[in-house]
This record gives structure tokens, C-alpha cells and sequence, in this order.
């Protein structure tokens, strides 16, 4: 019996709910495989996951601020997406973001205080925006494959951030990181560790929403996204969109480093390439691009990090697990993806054509 | 210590890291010729490096741990095939998944297959045997080029194998196979190739290959397991591949340049050396160089001539076909 | 010269989901001969060679190859019969070499093949055919001539004996065109045959020594070259009689000039033949201005110029006298073009996006459907009625995804976008392409009235009659040139399909 793969009439609405939950549950048998064989409990290691991300105040905390450079990287991720364009240099143009806003909290002192923030939150887009602009003109003018350039461009943007925390910007008390940022300029917290950067992504998860279903500028977008040829028909310009799309992508990935290192790490330094890039590019492509999915999607990324990060102290197990968990949700999702757009048919016999 | 003890210990450390990062090349190089990107090569090879350590621990034997890395390494790579192939799913998306499960559970199972007395911890085991160099006579005492005749068994074999692969891939019917596939594969098709298994094969070939390099890492040295102790070495290969032009050729100079410079960095940092270029350029240098290499070889290839079936945009093979 | 039969094919016919690509037809080679099959796109042509080489089975009909009944289920089938095909477009690899290319996919290659043995084969071959071509040299760095001897090459290696060769000379030079004439006949010389499907006169004329033309999926005649006496015959075959459709039109009233083209001239990236060759004509308002020809001699590329999608190398373009010449598409639209493209799915809609969305594509950026920045959805769910109404686009509703309408639906929303929103000049590229009698009809009444309007409007069409009945003038495309530009009430089916065949006028 042989069978044959075949492209759906249209995207099946029963299996893009289906496949999600599917998922989930092969991820959870799957990982309870992997407890079993190294001696722990399934059920109680999932109890203690869930725990370890909402079972108090503090914990819950914990999760929301681990969300929201999370969402934030989705959300970036998902414009460049949106066109087509792959772009997983997100962890690099946060980390530019950073260097950006350290770049003004350390040199930039000469401005009142009030201003600090915003502008070091101005040069973090900028930085960001910068560093997603570039691949985007590659891409734009000579064609080069935007999957390897945003790669590189990651490794690179950790480079040049290693060198400043190091050497050049290191503070003379320090082993290494920059000093420490001005107080004044740091995101206030307002319920214990989560601070008012929530706000913020919040707010832009709004605006985008209303830009790319909402906008001129959005149709394009999809227009092409969907396809690109009917779009310069209509005299849409692709060159032009595929930058300004990159340097906005660039900018909110960039954005979401400097948040989060004026809201919690108050500094540049060693494990500012912190993932955020590339676990966005899950959120974004598990979220199914629509922002306010997002949201959720990212909430339970962030939970699982902050959840396995507690098992090594209530389980005596290594946080790895998370990780693990992690990708064995996305391997059946993306193996199920599939069905979505297409549908299996077994035949009994070589076909005629 | 004159210039040349120093570059003769600058090449030699070069060799010995170079290693498992040529491996993982050199099967990424196959994998991509035949139209599949593998991005879970960093979690491959960390599972590959656990694999090798682990069985290495277990069994006493250095040879059954590197077995056992290659084939662990196959598997993975197995799976990203199917995922990719098979299901034809986002082939960027699916490796980075694959790397991040495959760095998951290295560095998980790291922590739960480890000896009862080191409360099953891998980390800070000691291992009895290491693949120590092996010096041909004479020969290794030469200024310099003596480094190449001073390595350890693994590498030897790598002066066997990037000849062949290079032989291989372009001298015999499967390599005509293999280049075809990734280039013009409705191509391939219509002349009889099965463009699936192709691609199922030399992916797989690639998983083997990063088993065996992060097991090369593991198991050199000192050796030593540790989190994530691939440390970014699969990415460099990806970046490796493309200055090689998916060539095995080139993949050798490739090493010696990118491993280098590498090398270069910790000679720098560990003898305090204060240059005029900061440590972590030379660490960037090589991503720096693979997207010049990239732009170069794209503008190259637009002004192509012809009428083909499909036309292969990019010189990369990432025909990510509808077969 | 020997009569015996290489390929019978007896009744064949072949159904796809709503076309019958042939019916009934019967085709007979014999060996050492050159068959031309003439016809027009969509004639049937490809389909019946594609059941030759596999890529096709008939749903009816029977196939015998040297006296045998065969089934043809794959290329490697037919190849092992013999029967070998080049495509339009090659089936090369370009970053192998000329001698790789040839042996690849051979089942019975050592596993180290004497690449030396085989170069020396190949020159072997490609002398005694005069087939120049150097085996080391790499594919992608040949002429497109060299490319399809390179092609030939490959199905002389693997001994076929008879060779089909589907319009070879769309892509070769006179020269190169001559050349191949001499490969061909040395190629018969030997006890080769072959079929070559064309939609030229001229090689019908040269190459051949029977001809079979093919209209509508059936076989409308077959002569041997030697007696065709008279041109216009063949191209009244190959056209037939014109269908004509009750349409009322106003008087030819023509205004003034509204599209001028001056010398244009559009260089191939891949060919030494121009895309476009010293393109010179206007569009007059309330003029209806058609562009016969074989599909493939230009006339996209002449659409995609005058619409900024394409550009050109030389010569100027004006729109109501101000150079337009390679603007940008949207510069362009904004000076009142509107534009019908060739390819509805590629080009026309967004099929994942809905009907509503794909009808506002051309005024989503201005007041009508939006207030600054922010399209008013509730503007364009009027908007989109009112034109659902208005051009009876047969959909569920406006929220549907486009994909799914029919071919006919599909049309009727790229219509009623473009018709809504032009404001004085309309390009049609084969609008009535694949549609069924009651599309046709409509696409044609629409482009009418908009005539009638005191639209400028160019209308690209293979359908000779919809050209007579709906076009007031007629120029004839061939190889990238004008031929001639008529009054379509001069414009005889005969003229017209010499023209479209290459046949120049004897006096211009």
C-alpha cells in the first residue's frame, strides 16, 4: 500500500486545533519517557514544572518578566515572517539593542536623567533596527539568502558585544560587564520583580495588531507575503518593504534587549545572548503570526523555562529539562504542520496520471 | 620560544580543534549538496559529544564510544530528515527545534547517566583513555609541517577522508547523483533519480559525521564532558560550509583558516598577549568572512546564462522542491 | 526513401478536468522523416508528444512504436524505446559539465565512470553530426544554441532513434536555426527520425516533409510540405474559420493619442534574439488596439513594458505625452493605467486573501477605501458588493479566498478591479484565456463598453476571432518584432495567420 501527499482545497481549520494539542500530548508522553529512564516521575515532574512558574507571587513574576523580551522577539520575528523572509538574527539584533542602551547609559550622562531611558530605549531600536536593516538590503538589491546572513550576523553582534564587556566598556571594578546603569534610568518594578516593560509590549502587541490587519501598510505586507509577484502587479514595491519590514523587525528585537537589560540585568554583560532571539522565532512561527497568539505561546514558553528552571532544586533535576520539553512540543508540530495544508491518501495501486 | 615552535604550536592546536569541527563540516557539506539545511548541526554534534563520553565511560572502549556518537548522530539527523523531507516542514525552523532538543537532552541526560558515586553526574568524570597523538617518526620533527604528523587518530583519518569525499563527489557516479540533486533536482527527476532518498541518504551522512566530530571533542583533550561543551562549534561549521563552497576541497583550508583563527584567540587570551586587534574580532572574523564569501558568490551567480528547468537562484543548494 | 512506420498513434485522446487536450487523433512517422506539427498554444501539440515520452498516458487510444503496441508509463520508458524529447525549457544542470549532463542518471555507469572515454565518445558523436560542442566545458557557461545540442546529444548518446523537438527555434538565432536544419538532416541521413512541433511557417517549410496541423485538440490536415502550394492554406488550418459573437460596437471614433511607443527595444538575458525588437506603435482613445500572435514572441513582455513591470533597453514610452519609460508599476498606475495581467493566479489575485480584499488592491491607498493610513473595512465591504453585483462575480461572498472562485470568477474579479479603477488607459493580456463561452463573452462586453468610454485600451489575444470582432486595429508579434498593423476590417484570418507564422509581407 503506497500512499501519496496531497495539497488540501483549503487550510484545515479542524487540524490547525488539532495538530497544536497533538502535539502537546506526544510531547508530554515523549518527555515522560525520557523522566522515566532517568529514574524520575512524569507526573510529578510536569506538577513541579507548573509549579515552578505559577505556584507563587514570586514565581508567577519570575515568568512574566521572562515573557516579555520573549513576546517581544516573537513579535519581531513575525513581521519578518510575515514577508517570507526568515529572519533568525533576532538574538543578534537584541543583542545589538543592548549595546545600543549601554552605549547612551554610559556616555550619554551629560543628558537629565529623565531623558536617559528614552533615549537609550531610541538607540536600542536604532542599534537593532541597524543591524536587521542590513540583511534586509542584501536580500533586497542583490538576492543573498537571508537564512545565513541573519545567522551570521547573530555570532557576529555576540562578538562585538563580548569585546565591549571585556575590554573596551568594562567597568575597572568589575571582572567583566559594564557599570552598572544609572538608577535613574532603570524600568521600574511595580508588583515585586515585574516591571513596567510589560506594559510596553503589551501596547505594541496592539499596534501591531492594528498595523498589519489594520493598516495600508499591513495589507502590503501580506500582499506580499502571499504572493509577491500579484503584489508589484499592484505596484507594490518588494525591495523598499523588505527593508523597511527588516529595520522594524531589527528595531523591536533590538527594543526588547534594551527593555530587558533596563529592566532587569542593568548592564552589558556576559549572557546577554540570552535566547530570547531564537526562541522568538518559535513563538512567531508557533503563533501562526498573529500577535495576540502570540502572547499566549510566549506565556508558555516563558513558563517552561521558568518551571524547568526549578526542577533542579524540588526534583533534583537538571533544568535542561525544559529544553528538552521544548523541542519535543515543536517536533510534532512540525511534524504535523503538514496536515494542515495537505492530506494523506493511501492507494492500492500505481495510479494513472 | 622561537616563531616557529610558536606557529608549529599554533598549527597543532589548530589541528586538534579543527577536528571535530571538520568533521561536522564535511557532513554538513553533503547534506547541504543535496538541497537539505541542517541547522540542528550544533545540537547534533553535543549529542554526539555525550554519546562518544558516555560510552566511552561505560564500556572502557574509546572506539565503541565513537561508534556510538556516529550513530546518535545519525539518528538526529534521521529525524530532521523526516521532518523535512518526508513532512516537508520548514527546514529552518525544524533544525533549530532539532538543536535545541538535541542540546536539551545532551545536557540533561549529561546529568542522569553519569556514575552513582558522582550522584550520576557526567560532569567532572575522568576518563582512563583519550585518543592521545600518535607521532610518525621523523617526519613529526619537521619545523611546522611536523604539527600535521603529531595529531591523533581521528584526524589521521580525516587525511583519508576529505580526499575521498572530495574524489567521491565529483569523480564517481553518486557524486554526479549527489550534485545534481541539490542543484536541479525536477532535473534529476526526470532523468530517473530518486530525489527523496537521495536527500534522506547524505543527510543522515551528515548526522554520522557531527556525531563523530563532537564525539572528537569529548573525547581529545582532556577529555571531559561539560554543558554545552560544543560551545557554538556547529554554527562556525555552517559558516565553514558555505566558504567552502560545498566543496570537501576547500573545506580542509576552510579549517586551517577558520580553526586558525580560533586557535589564535586562546593562544592570544591565555598568554596575555595584548594585540592591536582585540581578541574577539578574530572570533567574529570568520562569520565576517562567510557573508562576504556569500554576497560575493551570490552576485556571481545572477548573471547566469540559460533555459533550465529550475533555475538554481543561488549557487547554495536549498531547492526546497515539491517532490 | 524507406516507408516504414517508426510511431502510430490511433485515436488518441486525452482528457484533463474540464479540457479535452485531444481527441481522436491520429499520428504516423516514419522513419527518416522530419513530421512538423503545427497549431496554435493550447492546439494540443505538447499534450500528444508528452504521451510519447510518458509524462502522459491516453485515456483512449492505442500507441505503436516500430510495429509494436506499447504502454508508455515513464521518460525511462520511452527512452528505452528510443523516443527521446527536448523541451522547451532544458533539462540541464548547470554547474555540471556538458559530459556529465549527458551520462547522468545512466543505470549502467560504473562507479567510477572514464570521464576521458566518454568525452571521447561524446566528440565522437557530436563530429559525426557536426553537433559542435566541448564535453569539459560547464553547462551554465554555453550559449543557448550549444545548450540544445547538448540536449540532443544526450538522447543520440542513450540511442534514440527518434527525436521530438518542441519548438526548437524559439530560442536559436537564423544562424543557429540553420545549423540545426543541417544536424537534423544528417540525423535522417542516418536512419533517424524525428517530430518537431512548431508554430512557424518558414521551418515548417524548411525542415519538414510531412506536416500535421493540430487545432483545438484535433487533426485538422496533414499534407506533405512538397505540395503546399499556397501559405494561407496552412494558416487557415492552423486558425480556422472565425466564430463570430453577436457584439454590438459603437462607431470607430478614435480620440486622440493616449500610448505611444517609440523604438522600444527589450534585450533576453538568456538569448542573443531581442525580447523586444524596435517596437513602434500608439493607442488612440476609444481605440481597441490587439496584439496577435503565438503566445511566447513577445507579447507579455510588451504588456509588462508598457506597465513598468519590465525594463526596457532602448526606445521611450509616453502615456498622453509625458515619458513614462521605466517608471516604477506604481508610477505608472497612478497615471491611469490599468493593467489585466497574463497569468491570473500568478499575477492577478492573492489567492490566500479574499474577494473583498483582491478587488481593492488598486484603491486601497486612496480616499474611496481609506482614511490616511487605515483602510476602512467597512468602505471596502461596500465597495466589494457593489462590484460583486455589478460584474456578477459568482462567489459565496466577498470573504471567500480567491483561490477558490473558478478560472471564469477569478477573471471577473481581476476585471471588475482593474475596469473599476482605470482612468483611461486598460492593457489586456489574454483576458478570455481558459474561460467558458459565458466569461468570454462578458470579459469581451466589459472591454467594449470601456471602448466606448473613450478608453485606450491594447488587447493581447491568441484568439484570432475575438481580435476581427472586438479590435478596431490588429498588429501581428512575431520573434519580438511587429510584423504589420492593420484595421481589423482588413484583417483576413489568412493574413493574420501568415503573419503570426513569420511570413513577412511581401511588400513593407
Amino acid at each position: 500500500m503506497r500512499f501519496r501527499i496531497e495539497k488540501r482545497n483549503e487550510k484545515s481549520k479542524k487540524m490547525q486545533i488539532l495538530i497544536p494539542l497533538y502535539s502537546l500530548l506526544i510531547s508530554a508522553i515523549l518527555g515522560g519517557f525520557v523522566l522515566i529512564l532517568s529514574n524520575a516521575n512524569p507526573i510529578d515532574t510536569y506538577i513541579a514544572i507548573f509549579k515552578g512558574a505559577f505556584g507563587s507571587d514570586t514565581k508567577i513574576q519570575y515568568t512574566l518578566v521572562k515573557m516579555i523580551p520573549l513576546l517581544m522577539c516573537g513579535l519581531a520575528v513575525g513581521i519578518a515572517f510575515r514577508l517570507r523572509f526568515w529572519n533568525i538574527g533576532a538574538e543578534g539584533q537584541y543583542v545589538m539593542g543592548v549595546i545600543g542602551i549601554t552605549w547612551v547609559m554610559q556616555f550619554w550622562t551629560w543628558l537629565p536623567g529623565v531623558l536617559l531611558l528614552p533615549v537609550g530605549l531610541l538607540m536600542a531600536i536604532i542599534f537593532g533596527g541597524f543591524w536587521g536593516g542590513i540583511p534586509g538590503a542584501l536580500k533586497a538589491q542583490w538576492r543573498v539568502d537571508e537564512t545565513l546572513t541573519t545567522l551570521m550576523m547573530n555570532y557576529i553582534a555576540i562578538g562585538i558585544a563580548e569585546f565591549l564587556y571585556i575590554s573596551a566598556w568594562k567597568a575597572p571594578k568589575n571582572n567583566m560587564g559594564t557599570v552598572t546603569f544609572p538608577e535613574i534610568a532603570w524600568i521600574d518594578r511595580f508588583w515585586g520583580k515585574v516591571h513596567y516593560g510589560i506594559f510596553i509590549v503589551l501596547i505594541l502587541v496592539v499596534v501591531l495588531y492594528y498595523i498589519l490587519y489594520k493598516t495600508r501598510w499591513g495589507f502590503e505586507l501580506n500582499m506580499i507575503g502571499k504572493n509577491s509577484e500579484a503584489a508589484r502587479c499592484q505596484g507594490v514595491s518588494i525591495k523598499r518593504n523588505i527593508i523597511i519590514a527588516m529595520i522594524v523587525s531589527g528595531g523591536i528585537a533590538g527594543l526588547a534587549g534594551g527593555i530587558d537589560s533596563a529592566a532587569v540585568t542593568h548592564s552589558l554583560t556576559k549572557g546577554v545572548n540570552s535566547g530570547y532571539g531564537f526562541t522568538g522565532i518559535i513563538v512567531a512561527w508557533m503563533s501562526g503570526l498573529n500577535p495576540f497568539i502570540s502572547i499566549i505561546v510566549a506565556l508558555f514558553l516563558a513558563a517552561l523555562h521558568t518551571g524547568s528552571d526549578a526542577l533542579q532544586i524540588t526534583m533534583r533535576l537538571p533544568s535542561a529539562m525544559g529544553e528538552v520539553l521544548q523541542g519535543l512540543i515543536l517536533l510534532p508540530l512540525l511534524a504535523g504542520s503538514i496536515f494542515i495544508d495537505h492530506r494523506i491518501i493511501f492507494t492500492r495501486a500505481k495510479r494513472d496520471k | 620560544m622561537n616563531t616557529f615552535e610558536l606557529i608549529t604550536k599554533l598549527l597543532a592546536a589548530t589541528l586538534a580543534m579543527g577536528t571535530g569541527l571538520t568533521y561536522a563540516t564535511l557532513g554538513e557539506v553533503f547534506a547541504e549538496k543535496s538541497g537539505i539545511l541542517n541547522l540542528g548541526l550544533e545540537g547534533t554534534m553535543l549529542i554526539g559529544a555525550l554519546s562518544g563520553f558516555a560510552m566511552a565511560f561505560h564500556t572502557g572502549s574509546l572506539v565503541l564510544g565513537i561508534i556510538f556518537a556516529m550513530f546518535a548522530g545519525g539518528f538526529f539527523s534521521l529525524m530532521h530528515a523526516f521532518l523535512t523531507i518526508t513532512l516537508r516542514s520548514n527546514q529552518v525552523v525544524t533544525g533549530l527545534a532539532i538543536t535545541m532538543f538535541g542540546t536539551g537532552l545532551a545536557n540533561f541526560l549529561g546529568k542522569r547517566v553519569g556514575p552513582v558515586s558522582n550522584n550520576l553526574n557526567l560532569v567532572g568524570v575522568n576518563l582512563s583513555s583519550k585518543f592521545e597523538n600518535i607521532q610518525i617518526p621523523a617526519l613529526h620533527k619537521i619545523p611546522i609541517i611536523g604539527a600535521f604528523f603529531d595529531v591523533s587518530i581521528l584526524t589521521y583519518l580525516l587525511y583519508l577522508l576529505l580526499p575521498l569525499s572530495w574524489f567521491f563527489m565529483y569523480k564517481t557516479k553518486y557524486g554526479l547523483t549527489l550534485r545534481s540533486v541539490g542543484e536541479a533536482p525536477r532535473t534529476a527527476a526526470a532523468m530517473g533519480i530518486n530525489v527523496n532518498k537521495t536527500r534522506y541518504f547524505y543527510t543522515v551522512i551528515g548526522g554520522f559525521f557531527a556525531g563523530v566530530g563532537g564525539a572528537a571533542l569529548s573525547l581529545s583533550f582532556i577529555p571531559s564532558w561539560n554543558d554545552s561543551m560544543t560551545g557554538g562549534i556547529g554554527w562556525i561549521a555552517i559558516a565553514l560550509v558555505i566558504f567552502s563552497a560545498w566543496n570537501p576541497g576547500r573545506v580542509a583550508i576552510g579549517t586551517l583558516i577558520f580553526g586558525g583563527i580560533t586557535s589564535l584567540q586562546f593562544f592570544l587570551q591565555a598568554s596575555g598577549f595584548k594585540m592591536v586587534i582585540p581578541v574577539q574580532f578574530l572570533a567574529i572574523a570568520p562569520y565576517f568572512i562567510t557573508i562576504l564569501t556569500l554576497i560575493f558568490m551570490t552576485i556571481r551567480s545572477l548573471n547566469r546564462q540559460g533555459s533550465f528547468a529550475s533555475p538554481s537562484a543561488l549557487g547554495t543548494p536549498f531547492a526546497i522542491d515539491e517532490k | 526513401m524507406e516507408k516504414t512506420l517508426v510511431v502510430e498513434m490511433k485515436n488518441i485522446t486525452k482528457r484533463f478536468p474540464g479540457v479535452l487536450a485531444n481527441e481522436n487523433v491520429n499520428l504516423q512517422l516514419h522513419k527518416g522523416e522530419v513530421l512538423a506539427l503545427l497549431g496554435e498554444n493550447g492546439a494540443g501539440k505538447s499534450t500528444l508528444m508528452n504521451m510519447l515520452v510518458g509524462l502522459y498516458r491516453p485515456n483512449e487510444g492505442e500507441i505503436y512504436v516500430k510495429g509494436k503496441y506499447v504502454t508508455i508509463t515513464s521518460p525511462q520508458d520511452s527512452m528505452a524505446l528510443g523516443i527521446g524529447m527536448i523541451h522547451q525549457e532544458f533539462m540541464l544542470v548547470g554547474n555540471l559539465t556538458v559530459g556529465e549532463n549527458i551520462i547522468l542518471g545512466l543505470k549502467d555507469l560504473p562507479i567510477v565512470p572514464d570521464i576521458s572515454e566518454i568525452n571521447k565518445k561524446i566528440i565522437e558523436l557530436s563530429e559525426k553530426y557536426e553537433l559542435q560542442v566541448d564535453p569539459t566545458r560547464l553547462v551554465e557557461t554555453l550559449t543557448v544554441g550549444e545548450q540544445q545540442r547538448v540536449e540532443i546529444l544526450k538522447l543520440l548518446y542513450r540511442g534514440a532513434d527518434i527525436l521530438i523537438l518542441d519548438e526548437p527555434t524559439a530560442v536559436l538565432t537564423p544562424k543557429e536555426s540553420k545549423e540545426l536544419n543541417k544536424i537534423l538532416k544528417k540525423m535522417l541521413a542516418e536512419g533517424k527520425s524525428a517530430i518537431f512541433i512548431t508554430h512557424k511557417m518558414i521551418e515548417v517549410l524548411e525542415f519538414s516533409e510531412t506536416l500535421m496541423v493540430l487545432r483545438k485538440g484535433k487533426c485538422v490536415g496533414i499534407k506533405p510540405t512538397a505540395t503546399i502550394k499556397e501559405l494561407s492554406e496552412i494558416a487557415n488550418l492552423m486558425v480556422g474559420r472565425p466564430v463570430l459573437f453577436d457584439l454590438t460596437k459603437g462607431p470607430f471614433k478614435p480620440g486622440k493619442v493616449r500610448v505611444e511607443l517609440k523604438n522600444v527595444c527589450v534585450n533576453s538575458k538568456t538569448h542573443s534574439r531581442k525580447t523586444l525588437d524596435d517596437i513602434t506603435f500608439n493607442i488612440r482613445e476609444g481605440e481597441i488596439f490587439g496584439i496577435a500572435g503565438v503566445a511566447g514572441n513577445g507579447q507579455q513582455p510588451l504588456s509588462e513594458v508598457i506597465t513598468g513591470l519590465l525594463k526596457s533597453n532602448s526606445g521611450s514610452i509616453l502615456i498622453d505625452g509625458v515619458d513614462y519609460t521605466n517608471k516604477t508599476p506604481l508610477q505608472i498606475i497612478n497615471s491611469g493605467v490599468s493593467h489585466i495581467p497574463a497569468d491570473r493566479g500568478r499575477m492577478g489575485i492573492v489567492g490566500d486573501m479574499n474577494v473583498g480584499e483582491n478587488l481593492s488592491m488598486k484603491k486601497y491607498r486612496t480616499i474611496e477605501l481609506s482614511n490616511h493610513h487605515m483602510i476602512n473595512k467597512s468602505k471596502v465591504r461596500e465597495f466589494a458588493s457593489r462590484l460583486i453585483e455589478k460584474f456578477v462575480i459568482k462567489t459565496p461572498n466577498q470573504f471567500t479566498s480567491a483561490k477558490f472562485l473558478s478560472g471564469g470568477n477569478i477573471q471577473k474579479t481581476i476585471l471588475a478591479r482593474e475596469i473599476n479603477s482605470c482612468k483611461g488607459v486598460l492593457i489586456a493580456v489574454y483576458p478570455s484565456r481558459g474561460l467558458d463561452v459565458g466569461a468570454i463573452e462578458s470579459v469581451r462586453e466589459n472591454i467594449i463598453a470601456q471602448r466606448d468610454k473613450g478608453t485606450a485600451i491594447l488587447l493581447v489575444s491568441e484568439e484570432l476571432d475575438e481580435l476581427r470582432t472586438v479590435c478596431d486595429t490588429i498588429a501581428v508579434m512575431f520573434e519580438g518584432r511587429i510584423m504589420d498593423i492593420m484595421d481589423s476590417k482588413n484583417a483576413s484570418t489568412e493574413k493574420i495567420g501568415l503573419l503570426m507564422a513569420g511570413v513577412e509581407r511581401s511588400s513593407k
